[in-house]
């Protein structure tokens, strides 16, 4: 491990050896970090997972609902009954933090125009019960959906987070906190070493005004 | 307050209209991209696009993954699935444990 281009005194020995004591808690902390974030993260993307299995089978049913109905009716009468939808759909999006990942909490809003009960915005005239079923089961999954949203978004931020940690778990470990422990030792070592030859020094010094005297 | 679109193949998105969400067809990966691109700049929170679509136009719903607003969501489309939605789960994994432990 290569050691940091310092000089060997007193003074950077100090410096350093704070940056070492830092450098040692800042890896404690990241890595609590870290090892939290993964156990949240592995819990979530679990729940992730199911989740985008049962959505994908539900959205597949509605679909096929649909297609019925797309056989069943004229594409421009299709078109026309879902022109004007009755409902409107919004989303409150507040954040929640989960050790430094800004996660969405996402909450659907509806508003239903007119007399409540009814989600079709069409008359029954003209179309086909297909068209109702397929509605009422995408009705049904717009919940799901949303929690899949919620659930997929955090579990994307915090995998970006988790390897941002790792790395700098890893550059304090395996880089930083070696380089300057190994420099610390460095200059300990050069340190006594001078320290040993001053008194050296001074015992021959002192032997040679004996030997005159 | 957001709101929510759906972006794809025009007999895919249709159901979502009848309920509310603002469905924007698309039929090649410019519209698609044009239509994405637009929406995040609007008030929208949550951009659900079908999987097909979406393999078009990967480096654009790549460039969303890492902001919180808009969640690009992907859906399958009619013609069912083609697991990028199940794939991009199991690489967030990988790139988070290093291996997939799914």
């Amino acid at each position: 491990m290569a050691r940091l281009d310092v000089k060997p005194t007193r003074m950077e020995l100090t410096k350093l050896r704070g940056r070492l004591s830092i450098a040692t808690r800042g890896h404690k902390l990241l890595k609590d970090k870290q090892d939290e974030l993964m156990r949240v993260f592995i819990s979530k993307v679990r729940e992730n997972q199911a989740l985008r299995k049962q959505v994908e089978k539900d959205l597949h049913k509605s679909f096929q609902e649909f297609l019925l109905a797309s056989a069943a009716m004229s594409p421009e009468l299709l078109e026309q009954a879902v022109a004007y939808p009755k409902e409107s759909i919004s989303v409150d999006i507040k954040r929640e933090n989960i050790m430094g990942v800004n996660a969405p909490v996402m909450d659907f809003i509806r508003k239903l125009e007119g007399d409540a009960g009814s989600i079709y915005p069409y008359g029954f005239v003209q179309t086909s019960s297909e068209l109702d079923d397929a509605i009422s089961k995408l009705y049904g999954i717009m919940d799901e959906l949303l929690e899949l949203a919620e659930i997929e978004k955090a579990c994307q931020l915090m995998a970006d987070e988790i390897e941002k940690t790792r790395r700098r778990v890893n550059a304090l470990e395996f880089r930083t906190i070696p380089e300057l422990e190994e420099t610390i030792r460095f200059i300990v070592m050069k340190l006594d070493e001078n320290e040993r030859s001053t008194i050296t020094r001074l015992m021959k010094v002192k032997d040679m005004i004996e030997a005159d005297a | 307050m957001y709101k929510v679109a759906v972006v794809g193949d025009k007999n895919s998105i249709l159901g979502f209209k009848a309920l509310g969400i603002d469905a924007i067809p698309a039929l090649d990966g410019d519209e698609a991209r044009v239509a994405v691109d637009n929406l995040a700049r609007q008030n929208y929170g949550i951009i659900f696009i079908t999987e097909q679509m979406a393999s078009l136009i990967p480096d654009t719903i790549e460039r969303y993954n890492n902001q919180m607003i808009p969640a690009v969501i992907l859906i399958p489309s009619n013609q069912g699935t083609l697991n990028i939605g199940l794939d991009r789960i199991r690489d967030n994994v990988e790139k988070a444990v290093g291996i997939n432990i799914l």
